[in-house]
Order: C-alpha cells, then structure tokens, then sequence
C-alpha cells in the first residue's frame, strides 16, 4: 500500500505524508489530462463504482474522467435510480455493490458520516465524494494543489474562507488540510454561519469579510447553499450579498497577488460577482482541471500500488 | 420460605456504613438484619454463603424502557426483567411509550399483570402525561394511579405546552407522584445528532445544545413554584442544567433529578473516536467533559439522587444505519453496576455508599417506595449482593437483553451482581437466571 490508509474518509484523519505524496503524484499525473489520447493503462482491469446520493457535475464527472483516463471500468449509481427508491439500506446497496466486485467506492451522501459507516462495512477502498457538513476530502486536496501550484508552497499563507462555512464541507476539509501545511486559515461570514469553536485548532472567525481579507493570499469563497435562508439563519439573499458578496471592491482588500477560489457551482450576483469569477485572479476552471488530476492520484494510490 | 444471606459485608444506604452481618429473609420481607442473625434462622432455610461479596438493598433503575407491548422485537417484559435481574436490579420502573401507549389504566394493569406473570423482577409503570404522548389532553392520571402507576412522563419528548405541564403537575399533585420530565426544547433540539459544541462542528453534525435541556427544567420549576407539584428530570446531562436546579432549590422548589451511567462516563469525542458509532447516539446526547465532571460531582455531593440507566434497547437495523437515521437510546440494565463500579468508584469520582444510595434509596424515595430502598427489617427482601472485584470484559452478545446497543462493548470492568434476590427468592446466581 502506498498510502498509510486505505479509504479517503477526512483530511482531519490523514497524515501530512499521505496528503503530500498524493499532491507530488496529481503533479506527475496532470500532463495526462492534456494528451491527445487520454489513456494510460495504470487501472486496467480495475472497476470503480461512483455512488451519489446527491446531485452533482463536477465531482461526479471529474471522478469518473480520473478513472477512465487510468482505464479502469466506472459505474455509476445515483439514489433515484437505484434500488435505494424501493426501500433498500445503504447498508444492502454497499454489500451489492461490494459482491460484484468493485474494486473502489466513491459515495457522496447527505448525512455526515457516512463514508465512515460504509467503510466499516465493505472491504473495498470508500472514497468521500462528501457527507453532509462533515468533509469533503477530495475538494480540499485539489483545492491545496492549486494554492500549491501558484504559491510553490502553502507553508505560512494566509487563506480566507468567506461564506457558510458552519454547512460547508469543503471548509472543514480545506481547514485540516491546509493548517497541517502551515497555511493560516480563517473564516468570514455572518456569525449564524460561522461554526463553533474553530480558535481551539488555530483558525480565525471574522463576522466582517472586510476585516478578514486584508493580507489574504488567498479568498476561497464558498457556495451559499440557498435552503439555508428557509431556516431563518440568513435574513435574506440580498442582505447576504451586500455585505459578503466577494466583488472587485472586496478582493482588492487582499493582496494584489491573491488567488480567488471557488468549489462551485457558483451562485452569481449572491456570494461571488461575475467580474471576479471571470477575472484574472480567479482559480476556479482551474481547480476543475486540477480536481481530475488529484482524483487520478488518489486513485492510482488506492488500486494501482498492488497491481500484479 | 426463609432465606439467609450469610456473612457478606452490609451495605445501607441510609446510614452510610458497610458492616459484616447476615440477612433473614421470611415470607418476601426481610426480617432481620445484622451479625448473627443466621442463628435465628429456621431448620431447613436455604442458606446464601456471601463471604467476601457486597450485599445491599436491591438496586432500582427508575428509568428503563421494557418497550412491551407493541415492540416486542426490541425487549419485551421477559427479557427486560431478565437483564435487569442479571444487572442486579430487582426493581425497574418502565416508561409509557410503547405501542399503544400507557395512557389509561388497562395498560397499566396489562403491564402489571404481565410482569407478574412472567417476569423476573418488580415492574412499576410510568404512565403518560397526556394522551398518546400527544402533548394535547392529559392522560386518565387519575385512574392510572389506582392501578399503580408510581409517576408520570412523556419520556421521549417534552410535555411542549407549559399550560399542560403547568395542570399535569397540579393534577398529579393529587396522587402524590412525581411528573418526569423529558427536558427539551424542541427547536433549540431539532435535527440535533449530538451534543453543540466543538466536536460538533468538526463532525458536521448538528449540535444540541446544554440550554435546550436547561431551559425546559427553567421553566418547569417556575411552574412546580405555582403548581405545588412534584417534578423530577430525568437524565440530566449539562452542567447548566444542574445550575438551573440548584437555583430552583435556593427558592425551595421541589425537584429531584436522574444521571444516567453514560453522562457520568462518555464524552461527545466518543462519536469521533467511533468514526460516527451509531452506538454512540442517545438523548440527551453524550456531552462535553465540563459537563460529564459536573455529573460526577452532583453525583459525589448528593444533589443528583438517583442513578437511572435510560435503558432503551433498540435492534440491529435500528441503529445499522446512517448515523441521522439511527434510532436514539443505549441499553444500560446490564452494563450499570459494572460500569460504575470500575469507573465512578474505582477511579475515585465517588463513593461506594453514594453511588448505590442512587441506586437504592435515592430512587425509592423519589418514586414514593417505602418498602424498598433500605436493608432493615420489615423492608421487601429485594437484595443485590455484588462481587466487587471480579474482572470481565462486557460482552454485549452474553446480554439478557434482546437489543445489544451499548457504548460500553469491549469494555474491561471489575465488578458484578454475582446475585440477585426478589421478594427472598434468588433469581439470579453464578451467571444464570434462576426461576
């Protein structure tokens, strides 16, 4: 085994070693992506089943593109088209899935948890497409792999979360990742949003996204999930957008150099404004592209190591 | 019949003193107690060799859920008086949220009736507040009482409505029992999966705050101070809370309270260190160490009477699932003793006699019971006779229980009811069930 863990469950739960080996080896794998012919035979003969629970484009996608791209045999499985609508557990679904052979589980699921609990059950390696508001491990790693790629280090950077980070997955994953390379993580947003006790492990809350990014050498501004309003945490989308919408005038309070990021799917006009989504300083095509390369790493860790 | 317990050291709870002495047991009640007594003993009475156990009144769980009738796949009255007879309990109270609910007196009596019939030890039920745990109309309370029912609860959820909490504790003020609440905002509650806090956040998990449970036992203090009733929470579980009572107490409002074993043990890290262990789920939820400290000090100090395990067993499937989707509640009648006596007394948190008068007196008093509770003549010959030192590691697939939800699987303990004796019969000895 090439990593020192067999699924990828939380950056919390994973060593530095294995983050940076699977960021040293996305590096390698990238150029890939841009061949004329895609294909290496890395996972022949490997089959990867991606199961999602919830809607998505990218991470599903992009998981399922790392795959074909080594040659290994994708299925995938959504909630609504699986036996899940007549009633079936996700406990019966894994052991299915496990007993036709699949080689790697990629599950993206509401509840927080759920890959742990997968991962108990099944042999097969579980890969977290994310769970609930618990980690989204993949969205961290190549969202560190991009920082990296600019920056040439994240050793002492600061990052800036701005947005919903007490339901975001993607912040709790960047959090860990980022703080074991000694990157300086804060969060900014509306208190009802910001999470509790995030000081005790070093990380940085500010209520006014103005005071927060001052010195930023990177904004990663997180998706506004909309449901939230509904549950009287926000007073209103305009409210919200006025005073944390990350615009020209707010990005240009962190540094000249710093990197704009975005997990998306974006909400225009809400947490993000158009002119720096499609501005020069913005990352967030690029973290798609990268998000390919760090899954072909992760999974060539995970099932090509004990290849025969 | 004539039982003698001889030569074990006597714990009672009232006094505070552990003494060598012997137990007569005559006709269910216990005729004497103390050195020698043996001697008085009849030709022909079965003799009990304590020599180098613990004896002492029979443990009472004031807070069981025995889930019979109705869900019958979880525990029933056969299996939840065999667990608690291999705990070391001879009496439990169970609650009324079975199906359907014990809201009116022929419930009560099926329980009675039942537990009389088949089961291994004392059942006492608790009867609903209101009708169908509705929280709309008060229960036949009334009625329940002359059937034996020994308090009132909707356990499981709060009695919402503080105009129906307000003329439940009137009313029942009547009968002289206590109305347990199940202390819970149900906003400040809603979707929570455990504890608010730190590790909350970490999870992702949504979080329970201490002030949905301390602002519930707020309110119904200020209204036993306008009622006169008696009201007793059950399985408090934040330091807050404990403030709240000590406060309503400083007024001379008439409150009692319940720790269960699990409060006094586990932390909210224990859903991070499981990986999300459904096993690890319960209401209230497990919560912070400042908060499991002051348990233990409540408990140490007296202000927290009584030990109540929760005991809520649940099935397989109940729990084998998503951690959202798991059913509430662990099992405790057969992991109690145990786990007290290795990790509350054994670890100096407190005292031999306080944690079994929380188990003894503490609960016979709240619940009104003046026949049990105490080693003295004339009391009911409910004993449990503990080996304190044995060594064991819990097993959950050993239980008498049908459910094996427990926390505590695995665990390395010293310490057990090595029998136990109910109305001077022995039902439980050597590890098996004797009736």
């Amino acid at each position: 085994m090439l990593l020192g863990t067999r699924d990828i469950l939380s950056l919390r739960e994973m060593s530095r070693d294995d983050m940076a080996l699977i960021l040293d080896t996305a590096e390698s794998l990238r150029e890939i992506i841009y061949r004329p012919i895609k294909k290496v035979p890395t996972l022949r003969g490997k089959t990867v089943v991606t199961f999602f629970h919830e809607a998505s484009t990218r991470t599903r996608t992009s998981f399922e593109l790392a795959a074909k791209y080594m040659s290994a045999d994708t299925v995938s499985l959504s909630a609504s088209t699986s036996a899940l609508v007549k009633g079936e557990s996700l406990k019966d679904t894994a052991l299915t899935l496990e007993a036709m052979g699949s080689d790697c589980i990629i599950m993206r699921h509401g509840v927080s948890g759920s890959c742990h609990y997968l991962a108990r059950m099944v042999d097969a390696p579980v890969i977290n497409a994310g769970d609930g508001m618990h980690e989204h491990p993949t969205q961290g790693l190549l969202d560190m792999f991009t920082i990296r790629r600019h920056k040439g280090s994240l050793e002492g950077l600061r990052v800036v979360l701005v947005g919903d980070s007490l339901h975001s997955r993607v912040a709790r994953s960047n959090i860990w990742g980022l703080s074991k390379f000694g990157a300086e993580v804060s969060l900014a947003g509306p208190a009802t949003l910001l999470p509790e006790g995030m000081g005790a492990i070093g990380v940085k809350s500010f209520a006014r996204v103005e005071d927060a990014l001052p010195g930023a050498d990177v904004v990663m501004v997180l998706r506004l999930q909309r449901e939230r309003q509904g549950k009287g945490l926000l007073p209103s989308l305009r409210e919200y957008a006025r005073l944390y919408c990350i615009n020209g005038r707010r990005l240009a309070l962190a540094k000249p150099d710093a990197l704009l990021m975005h997990p998306g799917p974006m909400n225009r006009g809400i947490e993000i404004g158009t002119d720096v989504a499609d501005g020069p300083q913005s990352l967030i095509t690029e973290q798609v592209t990268n998000g390919v390369a760090v899954r072909m790493a992760i999974l060539y860790l995970l099932l090509g190591g004990a290849s025969e | 019949m004539t039982l003698v317990i001889k030569g074990g050291r006597l714990l009672c709870p009232e006094r505070g003193t552990v003494e060598e002495g012997d137990v007569l047991c005559r006709d269910g009640l216990i005729e004497a107690v103390g050195p020698g007594v043996a001697a008085g003993a009849p030709a022909g009475a079965e003799v009990f060799d304590a020599r180098g156990l613990l004896v002492v009144p029979g443990l009472i769980d004031m807070h069981v859920h025995l889930r019979d009738p109705g869900l019958e796949y979880k525990e029933d009255i056969v299996s939840g008086t065999r667990a608690a007879a291999a705990g070391g309990f001879t009496t439990v109270a169970c609650m009324p949220n079975t199906s359907p609910v014990v809201d009116h007196a022929a419930m009560v009596s099926y329980i009675v009736g039942r537990a009389r019939q088949v089961g291994v030890v004392n059942v006492l039920p608790i009867g609903a507040v209101t009708k169908g745990l509705a929280g709309k109309e008060l229960a036949e309370i009334g009625d329940m009482s002359q059937a034996g029912i020994v308090g009132i609860s909707d356990d499981g959820q709060p009695v919402w409505n503080g105009e129906l909490m307000r003329t439940a504790l009137q009313y029942s003020s009547m009968y002289g029992i206590p109305v347990i609440a199940h202390s819970e905002d149900r906003h400040l509650a809603e979707e929570g999966q455990m504890h608010y806090g730190a590790w909350s956040a970490v999870l992702g998990l949504r979080g329970i705050p201490a002030v949905a449970e301390a602002a519930m036992i707020a309110r119904d203090c200020m209204l036993v101070e306008l009622t006169g009733g008696r009201l007793h929470v059950a399985h408090v579980s934040t330091e807050l809370s404990l403030s709240v009572i000590a406060w309503a107490r400083a007024r001379g409002i008439a409150v009692t309270c319940e720790v269960t074993p699990h409060h006094l043990t586990l932390t909210d890290e224990e859903v991070a260190r499981t990986g999300y262990d459904t096993s690890t789920k319960v209401n209230p939820p497990l919560r912070g160490p400042a908060d499991v400290e002051a348990m233990r000090k409540g408990l140490r100090e007296g202000f927290i009477e009584a030990i109540g395990s929760d005991h809520a067993p649940h099935s397989r499937d109940d729990k084998d699932v998503e951690y959202n989707f798991a059913a509430n509640g662990v099992i405790g009648l057969e992991t109690t003793v145990p786990v007290l006596l290795t990790e509350i007394v054994g670890k100096g948190h407190a005292d031999l006699v306080t944690v079994v008068r929380a188990m003894t007196l503490g609960p016979a008093r709240i619940l009104g019971l003046e026949r049990k509770g105490r080693l003295a003549a004339g009391m009911d010959a409910d004993l449990a006779i503990l080996d304190l030192d044995h060594p064991w590691r819990i097993d959950p697939a050993a239980f008498k229980s049908k459910s094996r939800n427990t926390p505590f699987a695995g665990w390395e303990v010293r310490g057990l009811a090595a029998a136990t004796v109910v109305a001077g019969r022995v039902v439980w000895r050597d590890g098996q069930i004797c009736v």
